[in-house]
């Protein structure tokens, strides 16, 4: 008897571990460009980062929130300055050391740094101190309601480690040596480093000894991570078996993945929004053929162009259906959007109408900045819009440019018109307000190129930093989006669509974020 | 001979200082830099600091200047897409390209030789011309369009080849070579093919014309009048005389496989210096773009050099004093 139950037992951990042994080849277009955590402020670099690292708080696959290294916040009783975290007990990194509050005061102090890319979501924080070993306190210089949600990108080093090998501090951009982090490792993460060559290959393993072991589906025992940056041969490579797994699909693919043999596409709005933006706020500008005048200040001609854009040709014809039409420039997730304002029309009559009430009926040219590769088929969306804003008279030559050409314009203020995408990190609308609509000044409104300037929307957007009232805060939003519509102060065209492809025992949904966090994915 | 040597070496040196200067010139057109370096959430003011702090507000033969001084010293800089020594990446991924050139080089030559006699020698034959006429494809389809369907026959289709990546590699000292495992071999083969596709098109008709011009010569119809035969004929007298251009030649294309290794790279997703630069370009990484761009024209520069010497060695009409004019 006691033989059987042991051979049965036996028989069963094999089983299991034969079940368990899944390898995720796992493949898209750009690589992570640093290990260290707090270097980049950038998507596939906190993709790679979230597999071996852990912040205090992510979110699931879903884009809800979850405890990771915390398990409960919230803003302390007698101090709305404060917010508090309870954090996870008897959580080790991967070289064995504990998790304790010392290393979310280091980390946090480390992400604070000069050279930290991720300083600028901190802003708000003056200190952070740990109460005992697993209580931390983070004190902001105002009430910072949304402060968990600028947490989520933030990984937590350990103290010990950092200092054993003298990389206490971020990298300097300039010169100088390299840092130990960035080429090394050491998270809390369900996955342990193996072995990283940048843009050629990157493996990890399972961490067994991690604290989610059983809450998550854990299924995926190693990763073998390669940037491919070539389209057609990141498909190729799908099709022929050789990955199971890439992000960013190219639209004209879709079907024939789709319709190969155990492969699956999965779709679903990603958390970004792309839009035109129009520079209104000087009295004449430069790249556009009105002399004396500046056609893009009156609003009737911004609402005219608003009114000449088909969105569901755009998505018919250049995304073959894959974006979502967008009436505001907040993706569907972010707290402060609304079904209502999220609808946009066509009605090229009206809009020939208010041309000639703002007397341009015969029309204006103007130029079109428009990045040829940074977005799904952005040029392509542009070509489009081109026609579009033919109709209503008005002459627009497109000038397509690679990113690096094309973004320095809108921080330069020297494009009159231009496309831009934007995501929202903290699902919240004060971010988009921070950037895209308060007045172009040191802190804020750094992605702001329409010269738009109104003090006291820029107030109302201050005051959301620090309004506890929830309820209020949210009439605040709703407010400051109703004048941005009113005016008409960007042209959205639609939300875009995330493309994953997978072959079929990968069992995995789509993250609006384009994050893929392994320990949710299963494997049958 | 030691003052023309001096001076071919000093006018090398000059022609890569004038290629560093007009890098430097046209790397403000490829874009800004800091942009992608800072992320989303940048502030005007961080846009501010980081320019002033990576020297690029300032006019580029100052960057230039700023570039040479590090250089003479070994410093190549920090790339800024990657956070580490340029000098070291491209350690990293010199062996990558290195062997895909030499494999391809190879390969051209062998392959361009053996048809170009094929089809000089039965230069009426039914197959002869369909080699011909094939061969053009070899030298006008785009390099990045025969990858793809290479991609799709060998890799999806029929599944034999690998359509990215080097396969394992193995590690010797700073070396890596993926001549040592089969998946290794195996990922070679189609980036090998694509890449020298061109060059074995144009070596083959450059040995198909040289042949057909020596077999008309004097020589060749005495030794046919003779009796000799048509083998010992066509391969130890005609193909003797076909070769001297011919290696000239492929010495001068091994540099230009190297360089134009770029497309290739990509399409395959080849982890070499060409891939490097492409996404150095992206980014605006100038220190990698600038020393990718040095490197590749030392190697030029380099190639040139000697193949002067060795004229020089081999052509005594050089060696007459140049002051006497004449010519």
């Amino acid at each position: 008897m006691k033989t059987t139950i042991l051979l049965t037992a036996a028989l069963m951990a094999g089983t299991t571990l034969a079940a368990s042994a899944e390898t995720l080849r796992w493949a898209r277009a750009g690589d992570s460009l640093t290990l260290d955590p707090h270097a980049q402020n950038e998507g596939p670099t906190h993709t790679l980062a979230h597999q071996v690292y852990e912040p205090l708080i992510i979110r699931d696959m879903t884009g809800a929130f979850e405890g990771a290294l915390a398990t409960d916040w919230a803003p302390k009783a007698d101090d709305p300055n404060v917010w508090v975290f309870n954090l996870r007990q008897g959580v080790t990194y991967h070289d064995g050391a504990d998790f304790t509050a010392e290393d979310v005061v280091f980390s946090i102090n480390r992400a604070k740094q000069e050279n930290s890319g991720m300083k600028e979501l901190l802003s708000s924080v003056v200190e952070v101190r740990a109460v005992d070993d697993h209580t931390v306190e983070f004190v902001t210089d105002g009430p910072n309601p949304i402060l968990p949600s600028n947490l989520t990108n933030l990984f937590m080093m350990d103290s010990g480690w950092a200092e054993a090998n003298g990389t206490v501090d971020v990298q300097d951009v300039d010169g100088g040596e390299t840092t130990y982090a960035t080429t090394n490792a050491n998270g809390t993460g369900a996955f342990k480093l193996v072995s990283r060559e940048p843009d050629v290959k990157t493996v990890l393993t399972r961490n067994d000894a991690y604290w989610g072991m059983d809450q998550f589906p854990m299924e995926v025992s190693e990763i073998v991570y390669t940037p491919i940056q070539n389209a057609a041969t990141r498909v190729a490579a799908l099709l022929s078996g050789e990955v199971d797994f890439i992000q960013d699909v190219p639209v004209q693919d879709l079907d024939r993945v789709d319709g190969s043999d155990g492969l699956v596409v999965k779709t679903a709005p990603q958390n970004r929004v792309i839009f035109f933006g129009m520079n209104q706020g000087p009295d004449d500008i430069p790249n556009d053929n009105v002399e004396g005048a500046n056609p893009l200040s009156d609003v009737r001609v911004r609402e005219a162009m608003n009114l000449a854009i088909n969105r569901d040709a755009i998505k018919k014809v250049v995304m073959r259906g894959q974006s979502q039409p967008a009436g505001m420039i907040a993706p569907p997730f972010v707290n402060g959007w609304s079904e209502e304002m999220d609808l946009a029309e066509t009605d090229l009559d009206r809009a020939k109408a208010l041309m000639d009430e703002a007397g341009y009926g015969d029309g204006f040219s103007i130029q079109l900045d428009c990045p040829n590769d940074r977005y799904v088929n952005d040029e392509g969306i542009c070509q489009a819009a081109v026609g579009m804003f033919g109709q209503i008279g008005i002459t627009v030559n497109l000038d397509a440019k690679p990113k690096a050409q094309h973004f320095p314009l809108i921080s330069s203020g020297g494009t009159d018109f231009y496309m831009l995408g934007w995501g929202v990190p903290t699902y919240d609308s004060e971010y988009i307000f921070n950037f895209l609509v308060h007045t172009r000044g040191e802190a804020r409104g750094s992605w702001n190129g329409t010269g738009y300037s109104n003090p006291d929307l820029d107030a109302k957007i201050v005051s959301l930093a620090s309004e506890t009232d929830l309820d209020k805060r949210n009439a605040t939003i709703a407010e400051i989006w109703e004048v941005v519509q009113d005016e008409v102060l960007y042209l959205p065209i639609h939300h875009q669509v995330l493309n994953w492809g997978m072959k079929e025992h990968v069992g995995i949904e789509v993250s609006p974020e384009d994050d893929p966090k392994m320990k949710y994915f299963t494997m049958k | 001979m030691l003052a023309y040597i001096i001076r071919r070496v000093g006018q090398s040196v000059l022609v890569l200082l004038v290629v560093g200067l007009v890098a430097f010139a046209m790397f403000r057109f490829v874009g800004d830099p800091v942009d992608a370096m800072l992320g989303q959430e940048r502030t005007q003011a961080d846009i501010a600091r980081l320019t002033a702090e990576l020297g690029l507000d300032k006019p580029f033969p100052v960057q230039y200047w700023r570039f040479l001084e590090q250089a003479v010293q070994g410093n190549f800089g920090l790339s800024y897409r990657q956070g580490r020594p340029v000098s070291e990446i491209l350690v990293e991924r010199l062996p990558a390209t290195l062997e895909l050139a030499f494999v391809s080089g190879l390969m051209a030559l062998a392959g361009g030789i053996a048809l170009g006699i094929f089809t000089a020698i039965w230069r009426r034959g039914i197959s002869a011309n369909v080699i011909m006429t094939v061969s053009l494809i070899g030298v006008s389809l785009p390099t990045f369009l025969i990858g793809i369907l290479l991609i799709y026959l060998f890799s999806v289709e029929l599944g034999w080849l690998p359509s990215f990546g080097r396969g394992e590699v193995t590690r010797i000292g700073w070396w890596t070579t993926g001549f040592l495992t089969e998946s290794g071999v195996k990922a070679l083969i189609l980036p090998a093919i694509t890449l020298g596709l061109y060059q074995m098109t144009l070596i083959m008709r450059l040995v198909r014309t040289e042949m057909l011009e020596v077999l008309r010569m004097d020589y060749i119809r005495f030794a046919r009048a003779r009796g000799i035969r048509e083998k010992s004929i066509n391969f130890r007298h005609a193909l003797k005389n076909t070769l001297v251009p011919v290696i000239t030649i492929t010495g001068l294309q091994l540099g230009s496989i190297i360089a134009f290794a770029i497309i290739t790279e990509t399409v395959f997703q080849w982890p070499g210096v060409g891939l490097l630069f492409i996404n150095a370009i992206q980014f605006v990484d100038i220190p990698v773009m600038a020393a990718y761009l040095m490197l590749i024209s030392v190697m030029f520069v380099g190639i040139n050099l000697i193949v002067d010497m060795l004229y020089f060695a081999i052509d005594p009409r050089l060696r007459i004093d140049r002051t006497g004019g004449g010519h």
